[in-house]
């Protein structure tokens, strides 16, 4: 109560044409708790503000109370549809503080597992930014593959969203028995997924018509308000991350970069399928390219734990193991800025170290945090039904822009 | 892959095309400067942060850094200048990033804002108000983001303590 007492006002600009509507937090459209404050002229948009904060939890806080293996778990609920990517973000990061070399397979692992939580962050949002603007059905279709997905990840982490699989210095474990061959059923399955969805979708005239030229960023607005990933690519913008600034053997990979010129949220949806079949391919260039056999962390047994097998048998490793659980490791002093393309747009994590087994700072700059600065822009002279279409298109997650 | 030294002597680095320009542009302005882990680290001196933004956003080529990629801040409690701003720069042209960083005083920290340089400061700078309690000088709406409006104290400080009953 205090809260909403205390919240930021939306004064209307003129006394009286307009008046100031609520909208959120607890709207189901708003992908979580959202709140935007409206000004509205009969059903057109004036001005919006959003107002956030309502999943604050600390974690940049948190962080800073952890040791940096400890951090990878957080990671994962900050942006829970891209599990993987945080955690990549992460530990790249304190990989490159501490200046690890990955071996081959583990890197190829982590492709496949990042590229993978893309097509699952993107099944969700097309699922739910279908059914926002009516279209249930495609919502059922996408949750289907999804749990396809889910499982894999169950398998693979042992939990379906929050896997908390990657290690500082590699990835926790082998993949089970025949995981991969699980991964390539779904993956030469899954083209033909996305064709039942843009048949569903694509040529269907209610939704082009809601969503063609709606929500409109250009080229100049979407780079100075910040927009990243798909929303930047839709404006016109020809940046990736994974292409331009390649990390953990991206640069093995060929794929296309979807770019799009309208910047509506017709183009956003257009590009973010086109990703969903770029993704596959990733996959399943990683799945071919996947080195047998070999080592899937690297090494340097002060950072990451021994064999379990080892850990038994030899003394060595048995002070290494105890002494990482116990005490971390420590990371040498200095900063850096990690960014990855996360199916949102940058993720970039800043960590700060002191030489200590935590870190002294960690900020992450969330992509659904940058992108949500767009919104007020886009949604200007649009209808109240309108605003649901432009929220589902820059596909935050509200879990990513409070953390 | 072994950690090289980092490089902290300026005379070392003035070659780099960015450190070189913002010398050429006002010698003054520029603190020090550092190259650890393949990053280019340039401290500003609070008063020139604005126009070192503008003046980078606006070069061409190799020079330009046209988008914002973040903005946040380091407290140092209990060294002093304790608060150090971060500005991450990034280039849509040659797509490398680079950083740009004030170091304030504890007292009462001010800088001013780069919201008229890159508009998507804005909330970065919010932020770094609630939960650092620094001010930025010129931004169109300073007010709490992530926290409650009525709360006290700035959560990420070092020194507010994350124990007991408020």
């Amino acid at each position: 109560m205090g809260h909403l007492m205390q919240s930021p006002v939306l004064e209307p600009t003129s006394q009286d044409r307009t008046m100031i509507l609520n909208m959120g937090p607890q709207h189901p459209s708003t992908h979580g708790v959202l709140r935007l404050l409206l000004e509205i002229d009969g059903e057109n948009i004036v001005r919006m503000m959003p107002d956030i904060g309502y999943l604050h939890t600390g974690i940049e806080k948190t962080y800073e109370a952890k040791f940096y293996q400890q951090c990878v778990p957080l990671a994962d609920r900050m942006d829970y549809l891209a599990p993987f990517t945080n955690e990549l973000g992460f530990v790249l990061g304190v990989e490159k503080l501490l200046g690890l070399e990955i071996p081959k397979r583990a890197q190829w692992i982590r492709v496949l597992l990042n590229e993978l939580t893309r097509l699952n962050s993107h099944l969700v949002w097309l699922g739910t930014h279908a059914m926002d603007i009516g279209a249930l059905t495609v919502f059922l279709y996408c949750f289907r593959e999804r749990a396809d997905l889910l499982r894999l990840f169950e398998a693979i982490g042992g939990q379906r969203m929050f896997t908390s699989y990657f290690r500082v210095g590699g990835v926790a474990m082998e993949p089970p028995l025949g995981w991969f061959d699980r991964v390539k059923k779904f993956v030469n399955a899954f083209d033909a997924k996305v064709d039942e969805y843009e048949n569903l979708l694509t040529g269907n005239p209610i939704w082009q018509r809601r969503i063609k030229g709606v929500g409109v960023l250009t080229k100049e607005d979407a780079i100075a308000l910040g927009a990243s990933g798909p929303t930047l690519r839709a404006s016109g913008v020809d940046v990736d991350l994974r292409r331009d600034a390649p990390y953990s053997g991206y640069e093995n990979f060929k794929f296309n970069v979807p770019v799009g010129t309208d910047g509506d949220v017709w183009t956003r949806y257009v590009l973010r399928v086109q990703e969903l079949r770029e993704s596959n391919k990733i996959c399943k260039q990683a799945l071919e390219g996947m080195p047998e056999q070999g080592p899937i962390k690297a090494d340097a047994p002060k950072v990451v734990l021994p064999e379990r097998e080892k850990m038994k048998t030899q003394m060595e490793s048995l002070i290494y193991h105890f002494k990482i659980i116990t005490e971390g490791f420590t990371v040498p002093a200095g900063e850096v800025y990690q960014a990855v393309e996360s199916p949102r747009g940058e993720l970039g994590f800043y960590i700060v170290s002191d030489g200590t087994p935590k870190p002294y700072r960690v900020h992450v700059r969330a992509p659904s945090f940058a992108n949500l600065q767009t919104l007020p822009k886009m949604c200007e002279g649009l209808l109240i039904a309108d605003v649901v279409a432009a929220i589902g298109s820059i596909d935050i997650v509200l879990g990513d822009v409070d953390r | 892959m072994s950690l090289e030294p980092a490089i902290t002597d300026l005379e070392q680095l003035k070659d780099r095309p960015v450190l070189a320009r913002l010398l050429a542009w006002n010698s003054e302005a520029v603190e020090s400067a550092k190259f650890d882990r393949g990053e280019l680290t340039i401290w500003i001196k609070p008063a020139f942060i604005r126009d070192a933004c503008a003046l980078l956003r606006e070069e061409q080529d190799e020079l330009r850094f046209d988008y914002l990629s973040d903005l946040t801040c380091v407290d140092w409690y209990p060294n002093e200048p304790r608060f150090e701003v971060v500005y991450h720069l990034f280039s849509l042209t040659n797509k490398n990033h680079l950083r740009l960083k004030v170091k304030l005083e504890g007292g009462d920290p001010r800088v001013e804002s780069v919201t008229a340089e890159f508009p998507n400061a804005n909330y970065y700078e919010r932020e770094v108000f609630d939960l650092f309690g620094i001010h930025f000088e010129g931004h169109p709406y300073l007010r709490r983001i992530m926290m409650p409006e009525n709360w006290e104290g700035h959560p990420l400080r070092k020194d507010y303590p994350v124990e007991g009953y408020r």
